[in-house]
């Protein structure tokens, strides 16, 4: 079982109940779970979209979408049934806070889930679980079926006329699948690729129905939000940031593991005192803080609040809030490689610009990593990288593109010295002559 | 009057899979929608998802074989060719690879002497790397069959890798 950490600088909230055996619904009741469903049955839909605006919650996948304004984008009437879609689909590398919500407190989602049900007037919901999760599947279904004998799921909840079902699907094995367009084709049991957008899924989504679609950090969130309120949650975090992330830090840290921290929370405190620094005397090298798809931050660049819009400034993005920490003996011509080859595995193919894109620059920094380099190919793989950008249906292209802008801009030097360091076929020509590069 | 349907006899599934499956393809508001967990549980009963399997699922869902076929290419875990007993999955994605998941994989190709994508002989383990399973923050870590196997060493993996072995052997 993966191991919990714990640091006096986290604010725990939504892993408040994590390791104290909440699965269990009994433990769960116990330690408070299900009082915010009946708070919302109780209060109505307009309550609870409005305590979710209060609560500046930001979707938690990595688009940072405000959620309550998402929910209130749901049409109230709706010639077809509504859907609540949770995306446990957790697949961006550097992420495993999905993996620990699902471990330890399972009713939280199933409660988020329902509570989003009728904040939108919807009476289903699927929790999607990516299939390398089976264990963790297990442990939905069996809080499902725990949740439907006590009557919290099922007809007339609480006696107020509330309906609710859900279940959990599996995937098998698909990073496109985390888009919410393609999570919707695959929970519909097709090819996970994206639609075009709009219509959005909140008027035209899962069986051509209005649909909610929120990461599972996001849901999860609900709960607490409702029983402190949002205008408390909002006020943990920063501006128009509220609350609380899950932060998973990985790679060179000496106590790597998921801290619940506020919204904001500084970077450079995040790696040298929640997590330890790093490990063996090494110095800092670069930070990539969201996810493999965010731009990688150098060492000098990470006194920086980690929030959507300060991250913004800093010419990265939070995304799923995956902190991968490098130190100074990494190559970043191989992690670049590394991480091309992990986007060119996972583009769908649908759009032209990520699936050749990717396997061009995937092809272009396999033959830069054996030693047949040239300075030309570092600009025309930045080139080819910038034309990616905006020109695909889902945001896989730009998740493949960023990163690699980010290698060659930041560490453009180390791509020249790598070209030097390795002499190996000094008359090597461009793969390929892009016009105007 | 209904036209009389004689419905196949279930010879692929075995009975608790079927009655399974019986109920899963109305849990959704399209049949269609039980499409990939039937493949992937019925994968793990039989061991890949073969012809009969694909012929016996589209028949379930009442999609032609060709659709089934569609949707097993996309996805990672799907295959049409059984693997070993046990199924090595080493993650050598950005956070693992810090932390020596390359290493690892080289590792276990020396281990049990066959290379990525392979079976041994005695068709106990095949080995393949992976991409990011989900266990970031516990580095290096190794799926076997649904197992997760976290923060390894090379002695800890020789023991994962023994403990499999025994089971195979039913000791």
């Amino acid at each position: 079982m993966p191991e919990l950490v714990s640091h006096p600088e986290e604010v725990k909230v939504i892993s408040r109940r994590w390791g104290q055996g909440a699965a269990d619904i009994d433990k769960y009741i116990e330690m408070g779970g299900y009082a915010s469903l009946r708070k919302a049955v109780e209060n109505g839909p307009e309550w609870v979209i409005n305590e979710m605006k209060a609560s500046g919650l930001r979707g938690r996948g990595g688009a940072g979408f405000p959620t309550g304004m998402k929910w209130s984008f749901v049409p109230k009437q709706s010639a077809k049934p509504k859907y609540v879609l949770v995306n446990g689909d957790e697949s961006e590398p550097g992420t495993c806070k999905d993996h620990l919500i699902f471990l330890h407190d399972p009713h939280s989602v199933i409660e988020g889930t329902m509570i989003a049900g009728l904040a939108i007037g919807a009476k289903a919901g699927f929790i999607y679980l990516r299939g390398e999760y089976r264990y963790l599947i297990e442990i939905m279904e069996r809080a499902l079926a725990q949740a439907y004998e006590r009557g919290i799921l099922g007809k007339n909840i609480f006696g107020k006329g509330f309906d609710f079902d859900a279940i959990s699907h599996t995937g098998a094995g698909a990073y496109e699948v985390g888009e919410e367009s393609a999570l919707m084709e695959s929970l519909e049991g097709k090819r996970g690729i994206p639609r075009i957008k709009p219509p959005f899924p909140a008027v035209v989504g899962l069986y051509g129905g209005p649909t909610v679609i929120n990461n599972a950090e996001t849901i999860a969130s609900v709960p607490f939000i409702l029983e402190m309120g949002g205008a408390a949650y909002a006020k943990i975090g920063t501006e128009r940031n509220g609350g609380t992330r899950l932060f998973g830090i990985s790679g060179h840290v000496n106590r790597p593991g998921v801290y619940e921290l506020p919204m904001g929370y500084n970077l450079k405190k995040m790696i040298y005192e929640v997590a330890g620094g790093i490990p063996n005397g090494k110095a800092l090298k670069a930070v990539v803080p969201g996810g493999a798809s965010c731009p990688i931050l150098r060492a000098d660049e990470i006194d920086v609040g980690m929030d959507f819009d300060q991250m913004g400034k800093a010419g990265t993005m939070l995304g799923s809030a995956g902190v991968v920490v490098l130190d100074e003996t990494v190559s970043i011509v191989e992690f670049a490689l590394r991480t091309i080859k992990f986007y060119q595995h996972e583009s769908c193919g649908w759009c032209i610009p990520c699936r050749e894109g990717t396997d061009w620059l995937k092809k272009t920094m396999t033959r830069f990593y054996e030693g047949y380099g040239t300075v030309k190919d570092i600009d025309n793989m930045q080139y080819l990288a910038e034309n990616m950008l905006g020109r695909t249906f889902c945001p896989l292209g730009d998740a493949a593109a960023m990163p690699m802008i980010g290698f060659y801009k930041k560490f453009r030097g180390e791509f020249e010295d790598y070209i030097k360091s390795n002499p190996a076929a000094p008359e090597t020509q461009a793969l390929v002559e892009l016009v105007g590069a | 009057m209904s036209p009389e349907i004689n419905p196949v006899p279930n010879t692929v599934f075995s009975p608790e899979l079927a009655a399974r499956f019986d109920k899963l393809v109305t849990l959704y508001p399209a049949r269609r929608s039980a499409l990939i967990p039937m493949l992937l549980y019925a994968q793990d009963e039989v061991g890949a998802v073969t012809d009969p399997v694909i012929a016996e699922i589209a028949e379930r869902i009442g999609i032609t074989e060709l659709d089934v076929r569609n949707v097993i290419s996309y996805y990672s875990l799907l295959h049409t060719k059984p693997h070993g007993k046990f199924h090595v999955q080493v993650c050598t994605n950005i956070s693992c690879m810090l932390r020596g998941g390359n290493e690892m994989l080289a590792h276990c190709k020396e281990r049990l002497g066959i290379d990525n994508k392979q079976t041994t002989p005695d068709g106990v383990f095949s080995l393949e790397e992976v991409e990011c399973i989900g266990a970031c923050c516990w580095a290096p870590a190794v799926q076997v069959n649904y197992d997760f196997h976290d923060n390894l060493t090379n002695e800890k993996m020789d023991a994962v890798l023994e403990s499999y072995r025994q089971k195979a052997s039913g000791r």
